[in-house]
């Protein structure tokens, strides 16, 4: 990986860290534990069930609302601040300073669900007392969350390359919403006609298709994931971030920096 | 070689919300500074000071035209290796100290960590701040964030150093001490070229000026040539409070001020004028040139019509404009 590039993704980490990003971490394992508890109290033979459902359905949660809230300032703050001249009047390209923003605030992510997929595993271990061969499944699902914040990341930078940040966390939160009803939506365009039917089928899949990338209920149940599934939603997650962040790149290369 | 040349540089913004409509912000400027020497860039704000220099950072594109670094093309990485830059009001990544701010800008620039450990430090203390380790830039003053500014401007040895206002925010203590570093930066044979409104910074300073308003070159040329048109008259001074009736005569200006008499009068009237004193037994304090200020020049440009060309530009320079 260019140098430059590790050197912006570094300080995007440290400066989550140290705006005390992480701390999310705190409420999480309340959250956690709290479910963890009240679960082991209350249900009866569906506390593995409700413990992944709920840790699982966290972490997704937690960590887009920190993708959409760190991404959406990763360049217009820069810009307002005015700290972005002292970095582009160096050897930098704008393309580096783009990818290098991201792949910080993708490994911020990363971090996060990490510890945060801890206090999952130790939740269940808490009410189910041993883990079982199934459980495994509930790391491709943690994939998968990844595979999510990747693409929101990339659409949030995307939206912060040229629009303000209530418009862009408007923008974002709006896409999440309607990329989690992303095979509805390719649903009802099945049913329309005319022109409406390519409207509808460009648009639904225009958006992310999140959906796909939702096998928390699966994992809950103890269902394996097939490995197509996830060579396609890795292909799929893969793609739809490299096309987000070519727009942030291709944008922001010939935006003026009044 | 030319440190830096505009070759005619323009930016036009399209502003409105509707009914967009363009706004000329800089007109083809031509400018070119040579290596080693502090060039001034003067004008009032709004003029275009940073719009030029924004074009010439690769911040702000500009509507037509180019400019050469070092003799290459401005937009070459390599050339930004080259060169350092101070923004107008830095604001800084304020959840980093001084040393890894200035770390983080070094390894941008490609300076080994070896160098960096050296560096640090060594710039830090050049800007006289050198009690700053472990304290967030969150913390730091004004004052001491344009020096911090300067510093991570600095870091990398460049060979061309631009300052947008680099007094701004400074107490008079500071403000000595930038001139001091950029006269250290120019013993080095380093370029320095600053923006600036404040004029008194600019005579003190620079090898030459250019002066800027509404977006057009009204002026540019060495100080010293601006600000040593003598024009055949100078400037007498003596105790008084009595003006003796024969420099009356003579003086195209005479002002009593205190136990001082100050008179201006034509060269070629200097004997007649020491004389007249003698004769009164006044005790004389100097005879000086009369000197144009740099404000005056500045003055009289802004009201002037803008040169459109280098060639003009350099006609100009060398009648002493």
């Amino acid at each position: 990986m260019n140098a430059r590039i590790g050197y912006i993704a570094h300080n995007t980490f440290r400066e989550a860290v140290r705006d005390r990003v992480l701390y999310n971490l705190i409420a999480f394992a309340l959250l956690i534990s709290a479910a963890a508890i009240l679960v082991g109290q209350i249900s009866i033979d569906v506390e593995r069930l409700v413990v992944i459902n709920l840790g699982l359905t966290a972490v997704s949660l937690f960590g887009v609302v920190i993708a959409i809230f760190i991404g959406i300032g990763l360049v217009s703050k820069e810009i307002e601040k005015r700290t972005l001249y002292t970095v582009l009047s160096r050897p930098v390209r704008r393309w580096e300073f783009i990818v290098g923003k991201f792949c910080g605030l993708a490994g911020t992510l990363v971090v996060n669900t990490f510890f945060m997929a801890i206090g999952v595993f130790g939740a269940l271990l808490y009410v189910a007392h041993k883990f079982s061969r199934p459980d495994a499944w509930i790391l491709v699902a943690l994939y998968f969350i990844v595979l999510e914040f990747l693409i929101i990341c990339s659409l949030s930078l995307l939206f912060s390359s040229f629009s303000s940040p209530l418009l862009s966390a408007v923008f974002a939160f709006s896409l999440f919403a309607i990329g989690s009803f992303a095979n509805d939506l390719r649903g009802f365009a099945g049913l329309t006609h005319g022109l409406t039917r390519w409207l509808a089928i460009g648009s639904a899949y225009l958006v992310p298709n999140f959906s796909a990338l939702n096998v928390v209920s699966a994992v809950a149940h103890q269902k394996p994931i097939a490995g197509q599934l996830i060579l396609q939603n890795t292909l799929y997650a893969l793609l739809y971030t490299v096309g987000a962040l070519s727009g942030a790149v291709l944008i922001f290369e010939r935006r003026n920096l009044k | 070689m030319p440190a830096i040349e505009v070759l005619g540089l323009e930016k036009t913004y399209m502003v409105g919300f509707w009914r967009k409509r363009p706004k000329r912000a800089l007109e083809p400027l031509h400018l070119t500074v040579e290596e080693g020497e502090i060039f001034g860039f003067l004008g009032p704000n709004g003029a275009g000071k940073t719009t030029t220099l924004k074009m010439l950072m690769g911040l702000v594109f500009p509507t037509a035209g180019a400019a050469r670094i070092l003799g290459k093309e401005w937009t070459d990485p390599e050339v930004k290796a080259q060169i350092g830059f101070l923004p107008e009001q830095p604001y800084f990544y304020d959840y980093l100290t001084a040393h890894e701010l200035l770390d983080y800008y070094g390894q941008l620039s490609g300076v080994t960590v070896m160098d960096r450990r050296r560096r640090i430090p060594e710039v830090l203390s050049l800007v006289g701040l050198t009690d700053v380790k472990g304290v967030q830039l969150r913390k730091f003053s004004k004052g001491m964030l344009q020096r911090v500014g300067i510093a991570q401007a600095i870091l990398h040895n460049p060979k061309i150093v631009f300052f947008d206002e680099p007094m701004s925010g400074l107490d008079p203590l500071g403000r000595r001490e930038v001139r001091d570093l950029m006269s250290q930066l120019k013993q080095e044979g380093k370029t320095v070229f600053f923006s600036t409104h404040i004029l008194s910074d600019a005579e003190t300073l620079c090898d030459r000026v250019a002066i800027i308003h509404q977006g057009q070159l009204r002026g540019v040329g060495e100080v010293e040539d601006l600000t040593s048109s003598v024009q055949g008259q100078i400037e007498v001074l003596w105790h008084g409070p009595l003006v003796p009736a024969a420099i009356k005569a003579i003086a195209t200006e005479c002002h009593v001020s205190g136990d001082r008499v100050r008179a201006i009068i034509n060269e070629n009237q200097q004997d007649a004028a020491i004389d007249a004193l003698r004769r009164e037994r006044i005790r004389l304090i100097s005879i000086t040139p009369l000197r144009t200020s740099l404000e005056a020049y500045f003055v009289e440009k802004l009201q002037r019509a803008p040169i459109a060309e280098q060639t003009r530009v350099s006609t100009a320079v060398g009648k002493g404009l």
